[in-house]
């Protein structure tokens, strides 16, 4: 909390500033109407932003787990399934990605016969899926293959099976390891969701652009942009630290 | 009377071309201890985890209570219910109490009633002399502590044999004598032990046959007085006066 007003004041001293003739702080007064109506058409684009993040988030965990299964296979060709599909989607700009899913991928599946239209909204869910799921599926392999081999051979030497082994000892102690950065990769996923813009999603950073064009004032909004944004990932990365901490404490006993 | 519990006939074993087993052969009869010891990296480990197949030899034939070890996983549960083991490491469940470390098997391999399980576990528990921690989690016992542990979730699973690699070597010196001291009132009682330790005290005071390694071979063997008295081979004649030293 305490951080949170710390990282307010910058904001507070500029609004101070308001009386000078440079500022216009009232683009985005809430005390005047015409402000008020500025403030909720910015605010208003949090929910397509929490939206298509949380769909992607979802999305993105699955699909990595997915991907890093045949990551922790003992055949060499599976590893390598792994690593092709990390490596490459790692390294795909997010921007191009997203043009190629909004622009390119309606091509591919008009070539199959297929009339499967992209909008903004599913084309940046799937974007933003994609890209991240390179990320989550490292998450998940490292999260599994830190568990010592140890473990594993203890479960069998009590005669568990492949799936007890799973069940009982091996996820219960990955998932501490894997919660907390997997909840950390959401915090990527807002951020990222900006691109969003410019396929036309109308959410936050779509909003602060179009308003910019129309009042001239883009400092003013898109500092409001910024904190809106502020405001989320400290929400959610209070969320990961009381994972962490939950998880820690767990293991402590 | 006595009848063979563990038989290896000419067990070879590969870690690609380097070869870590050579032509291992071994009997051991029901209620019989061996002591293997060896220096590092002699393939003592290797056998051990051999008989419960915590690694596959390729050549050669590994039988625990008349059963062969193939790769059929029938054989292997098979093998893995008669066979108990006791890491260097404990590897015991962190995420666990210790009496659900001990009723994990019991419950989930065997199929017992939680209740049936947690008497078993306590039975154990007082046989290693520490029943008061039954609530706790691992990380919070000492090492000593941990390792009795370890011993008690593999009686739970009432295993005819059990293996030791090295269980004293990763503990602190006060901690060793609380956990030979258990390992030798589980010999007094009768129970088949293979265990890898170059704890020589405890291997006179219970060992009916000693196993000297050396690069993959058995090099020596015999009882603790012809292998202590007698040793024949230089090999065996360095290891132990080295070993016996300190
Ligand atoms: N997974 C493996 N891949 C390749 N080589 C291995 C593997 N495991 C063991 N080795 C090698 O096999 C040899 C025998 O190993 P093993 O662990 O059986 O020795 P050890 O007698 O138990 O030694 P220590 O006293 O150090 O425990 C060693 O040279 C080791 O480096
Ligand atoms: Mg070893």
């Amino acid at each position: 909390m305490k951080r949170f007003l710390v990282l307010l004041l910058p904001f507070l001293v500029l609004t101070g500033c308001s009386s000078s003739s440079t500022w216009g702080w009232y683009v985005i007064n809430p005390m005047t109407a015409s402000g008020w109506v500025n403030v909720k058409f910015l605010i208003s684009g949090m929910g397509d932003t929490i939206l298509i993040s949380v769909i992607a988030a979802v999305i993105s965990i699955v699909l990595g787990l997915i991907v890093a299964l045949p990551g922790l296979a003992k055949s060499r060709w599976w590893r390598m399934v792994n690593r092709v599909y990390v490596e490459l989607v790692r390294s795909i700009p997010l921007l191009p990605m997203l043009f190629w899913v909004f622009y390119g991928l309606p091509i591919i599946f008009r070539e199959m016969g297929m009339n499967v239209p992209i909008d903004p909204f599913w084309g940046a869910i799937i974007t933003l899926a994609l890209s991240d799921s390179a990320f989550t599926a490292e998450i998940y392999r490292a999260g599994i293959q830190s568990i010592a081999k140890g473990q594993t051979e203890a479960a069998q030497t009590i005669g568990l099976n492949y799936l007890q082994t799973m069940r009982y000892v091996i996820l219960p102690q990955a998932i501490r390891r894997i919660l907390p950065p997997l909840a950390n990769q959401f915090i990527y996923i807002v951020k990222m969701s900006a691109f969003a813009s410019v396929i036309g999603m109308q959410e936050l950073t779509r909003r602060a652009n179009e308003l910019v064009v129309t009042e001239y004032r883009p400092l003013e909004i898109y500092s409001l942009l910024i904190l809106e944004y502020l405001i989320l990932v400290l929400i959610i990365s209070a969320g990961v630290r009381w994972l962490e901490r939950r998880m820690g404490s767990d293991e402590r006993g | 009377m006595s009848e063979t519990a563990i038989e290896l006939v000419d067990v070879n074993k590969w870690y690609g071309t380097f070869h870590v087993l050579k032509d291992i052969n071994l009997s051991i009869q029901t209620g019989e201890k061996v002591v293997i010891c060896g220096p590092s990296g002699s393939g003592k480990s290797t056998v051990v985890r051999c008989i419960n197949r915590l690694e596959e030899h390729q050549k050669g034939t590994i039988r625990v209570d008349g059963i062969e070890l193939t790769n059929d996983p029938n054989s292997v549960a098979a093998i893995r219910s008669d066979v108990g083991m006791v890491f260097q490491q404990f590897n015991l469940f962190p995420h666990l109490t210790v009496l659900e470390n001990l009723t994990l098997g019991p419950m989930k391999a065997r199929g017992l009633s939680k209740s049936e399980a947690e008497a078993k576990a306590m039975h154990y528990l007082k046989r290693v002399h520490i029943p008061d921690q039954a609530m706790k989690r691992p990380g919070q016992l000492s090492g000593g502590q941990q390792q009795r542990v370890a011993i008690a979730r593999s009686l739970c699973m009432e295993p005819k044999v059990l293996l030791f690699d090295e269980p004293t070597s990763a503990l602190d010196p006060e901690m060793i004598s609380e956990v030979l001291e258990v390992m030798v009132e589980l010999a007094q009682e009768g129970m088949t032990m293979v265990v890898v330790t170059h704890e020589m005290g405890f291997a006179r005071k219970v060992a009916d046959n000693m196993i000297f390694m050396d690069a993959g071979e058995i090099v020596e063997q015999g009882t603790p007085d012809e292998f202590f008295g007698s040793p024949r081979s230089p090999r065996c004649q360095q290891f132990l006066s080295q070993i016996l030293e300190h």
